[in-house]
């Protein structure tokens, strides 16, 4: 809480209290309604907050997914979903993928979509499959974990 | 925006300029992103498949001539979006810009993926 000195545009001077608000506008520009009406930032940090995460999942599943699709066979591949080592990384692995596809897609849909109303479209079918695909994937996870 | 009467030119870009590794390598991230992520769907009905009983059905498949197909190029695809995301890191952070810095990072990418791909799928295969 404090005082804010400022200049209007006729050059005269102007005294507010400081609410301690952390937003970069002046209390003057959001009452004027200046600057952007969108935020970006939440979307670029959890791409990257999601890619971090994948980097370690995505050393997992080559590590551990690949060889039981590949090599052992479909009685150890579903075995394997029993333990929790499986399961678990592989619910992550699911939350993840789709979220960071998601805002991936997203960024795909506003560049090569033209009109407002399909990019509106685009990115909630986007979002929507990705929660749908994220949930039934971790569900069947699930069910086969609690197969034992 | 209300769309305009008459379409206006774009000014000639791809018949103009020529693409090097860095515009290459990220139009290949987006395309690699997006090859994946229509690998998770299967990944996806994999699990679905699975858990309803048929992994059997699902490893048969997963074998195939087109099965394997799949699997390496979403395996490549994966090798190469991972790596590249972790030069986008770098580049977040502010680090490794420099135009030779960006291609010898490019070229690193590049060749990591191929030997990582080619390294999973003969450890894969080999067994």
């Amino acid at each position: 809480m404090g005082l804010a000195f400022g200049r209007l545009g006729s050059g005269r001077l102007f005294i507010m209290q400081h609410t301690g608000s952390d937003s970069f506008r002046s209390p003057l520009g959001q009452a004027r309604g200046l600057g952007s009406s969108k935020s970006g930032v939440s979307h670029w940090w959890f791409q990257r907050l999601t890619a971090v995460c994948l980097v370690p999942l995505t050393v997992w599943f080559v590590v551990w997914m690949l060889p039981l699709f590949f090599q052992a066979g479909p009685d150890a591949l579903m075995a394997a979903f029993q333990g929790l080592e499986v399961a678990g990384p592989a619910m992550l692995w699911n939350i993840c993928v789709f979220y960071h596809g998601a805002l991936g897609l997203q960024v795909i849909v506003e560049d090569y979509i033209p009109s407002e109303f399909g990019k509106m479209v685009g990115i909630m079918l986007v979002k929507g499959l990705s929660v749908a695909l994220m949930v039934v994937g971790n569900l069947a996870i699930l069910k086969l974990f609690l197969m034992r | 925006m209300p769309k305009p009467s008459h379409a206006r030119p774009l000014s000639p870009h791809l018949q103009v300029y020529r693409m090097g590794l860095p515009a290459t390598l990220s139009i290949l991230h987006r395309l690699t992103g997006m090859v994946l992520y229509g690998g998770c769907v299967l990944w996806a009905m994999v699990l679905v498949g699975m858990c309803l009983g048929s992994s059997a059905a699902v490893y048969a498949i997963l074998h195939t001539p087109l099965g394997y197909v799949v699997s390496m190029a979403w395996v490549g695809a994966l090798y190469y979006h991972l790596l590249n995301g972790i030069r986008h890191l770098f580049w977040d952070v502010g680090k490794g810009f420099e135009l030779s810095q960006a291609y010898l990072s490019g070229w690193l990418v590049v060749g990591f993926t191929l030997l990582l791909t080619a390294g999973t799928w003969g450890w894969l295969l080999a067994v």
